[in-house]
């Protein structure tokens, strides 16, 4: 179940919201859309889903018109809309039922349903209780559990995660792990952990247009400076900076040694190293060679926050 | 392929939805109460100075009670589906909006019909007290529920146009009373227009009803004004695709 966005443009007024956006997702795919508030995230969720239509290009999803064929595209979809609205006055069973229902399930297969998405969003102990009497992170797994209801192909989650607690977090995004197998995916976040911990693919959106596309760790190598290796000696010599310094600074690749800290016999390094060189090893036979004892070795990268910031900063 | 934009199974859903959530909150025993107690108070006290064996005075006060009640059951309907952003869930599901409106309408009407029902014991007991003419009782009630379901579509219309109920409430209000009011004020129009006033007038219908008379202008003025409301609450749903 593949997605196409084509030219994707959306105006809210005078203000462009959504800037000729293009991209696919392929099946099975889970695709994390990143970006600052405002940046068009939610509103390109709310055309493919057929809340609102677009202001020029075009949808696809299964091949379908997101304008021509709507609710073929809506029986397809799973969504859980940004802020999880939810009916508060209704029971977590009796509100499953009704969206269930909506999506044409009945007797037989409707209570099956029911039966495997409580189980599946751990809601046994809730369901017989208003969903205004939940929990946050209670509240999201009936969310979660409304948008899977009729097994959908395509899941599109609206910040899963937002306002819930550390521990909340990771359970509900084991449970999309968990879920989005074979499915196709499209989440949202603006935490960039989220995005490491279960996609598959980032789009970073900035300003309503797309900015970077790839793997967390394409972006990670896209975007990445000098590599820095960090390192913890212990050797018996008397001074870091002249017996030791020189000796690490030969070695291939190296760019420049920084002298962290020395400490009678404990010293620091942090070496500046070439764009994707990988010296670890070297290091390690060097400091056998040397008869140092080697305490500690980190290798220290750009990370996706880095890109993250680098890409979304405001210009000028 | 052209498809028929209403399906009968998503209509039921949403009813029965709607009409739970009404007897999950306080709102359908308010407006039971409240109605039963008006009406019963103003039908009793007058039945024996009277001392004639008829609905009349419940007739003739009935629709007065509409008037604040049924904006009041109209009001959530679709406010408090935008403003808690449940409007979304609900329209990004397989079906059409006026499965969403026309759900929403019989849940509230139906509202309506289960407030009248115990009034049935008025008849039972003024039947036991005196000889009474049956003919303007079913037209009376006939008309009510006719009466309530223009007032439904003109509340669940002005329940589209905004997120905040208490504005949802007043206007629903000045509509219904607008409808209420025109056949009584025929003297402030040119001669030329009374018979268009007069017509457009809901209480006009509903009195030529109630004496006991079904006719098809009637029947026709309610059904009109109740799609056209229906319609345009449709439309007015369909306004965030503008």
């Amino acid at each position: 179940m593949s997605i196409a966005v084509r030219n994707l443009t959306k105006y809210y007024g005078q203000e462009k919201a959504v800037d000729d956006i293009t991209f696919d997702v392929k099946t099975g795919e889970i695709l994390g859309f990143l970006g600052p508030n405002g940046a068009g995230k939610t509103t390109t969720m709310k055309i493919i889903t057929c809340y609102m239509p677009q202001s020029s290009g075009k949808v696809e999803v299964d091949g379908l018109d997101t304008l021509e064929r709507s609710l073929e595209v809506r029986r397809k979809i799973g969504y859980l809309p940004e802020h999880n609205p939810l009916y508060l006055d209704m029971n977590v069973l009796e509100y499953l039922e009704f969206c269930a229902q909506l999506h044409g399930l009945k007797n037989g297969v409707l209570s099956q349903r029911l039966k495997e998405m409580v189980d599946v969003c751990g809601l046994g102990d809730v369901r017989h209780k208003d969903i205004g009497e939940l929990s946050k992170g209670y509240r999201q797994r009936v969310g979660l559990a409304q948008a899977m209801i009729h097994d959908p192909e395509v899941l599109i989650l609206d910040e899963p995660t937002s306002g819930l607690d550390p521990n909340q977090i990771v359970e509900i995004r084991k449970l999309i792990r968990q879920l989005g197998r074979a499915k196709t995916v499209i989440l949202s976040t603006h935490i960039l952990p989220e995005v490491q911990a279960t996609c598959d693919r980032v789009i970073i959106i900035h300003e309503g247009k797309i900015v970077a596309d790839g793997s967390p760790e394409q972006l990670q190598q896209q975007f990445q400076g000098a590599e820095m290796l960090m390192i913890e000696l212990k050797a018996d010599v008397g001074n870091a900076m002249t017996d030791i310094l020189p000796k690490l600074q030969s070695l291939n690749h190296v760019e420049r040694v920084e002298l962290l800290s020395s400490d009678t016999n404990k010293h620091r390094f942090i070496l500046h190293t070439a764009k994707g060189s990988d010296i670890r090893e070297e290091v390690f036979n060097k400091s056998v060679a040397e008869r140092w004892a080697l305490l500690e070795l980190s290798r220290r990268s750009t990370s996706l926050e880095e890109v993250f910031h680098k890409l979304t900063r405001a210009e000028g | 392929m052209m498809k028929v934009p209403f399906g009968y199974y998503n209509t039921l859903t949403i009813f029965r939805k709607e009409l739970r959530s009404y007897f999950n909150s306080p709102i359908a025993y308010v407006v039971i109460v409240v109605f039963l107690a008006l009406v019963g108070y103003f039908h009793t006290s007058t039945l024996f100075l009277l001392n004639v064996a008829s609905l009349r005075q419940f007739f003739s006060l009935a629709p007065l009670t509409y008037l604040a009640l049924i904006p009041a059951i109209t009001m959530r309907l679709l406010a408090e589906e935008k403003k808690s952003g449940t409007i979304e869930l609900l329209t990004t599901k397989p079906l059409h909006d006026a499965e969403i409106i026309v759900g929403k309408f019989l849940a509230a009407w139906a509202l309506v019909c289960i407030a009248l029902a115990p009034t049935l014991i008025y008849y039972i007991t003024i039947a036991f007290l005196g000889n009474v003419d049956n003919g303007p009782i079913i037209g009376g009630y006939v008309g009510l529920i006719l009466m309530a379901g223009v007032y439904v579509s003109v509340g669940l219309f002005a329940s589209s146009l905004t997120e905040n109920q208490i504005v949802a409430f007043i206007i629903a209000l000045l509509g219904v009373a607008t409808l209420f009011i025109l056949d009584k004020i025929l003297i402030f129009v040119p001669g030329w227009m009374t018979s268009i006033i007069e017509f457009l007038g809901i209480d006009y219908h509903f009195s030529s009803i109630a004496r006991g008379v079904i006719d098809s202008r009637n029947i026709i003025y309610f059904a009109s004004v109740l799609s056209f409301m229906l319609y345009l609450s449709t439309l007015s749903l369909e306004r965030r695709k503008w």
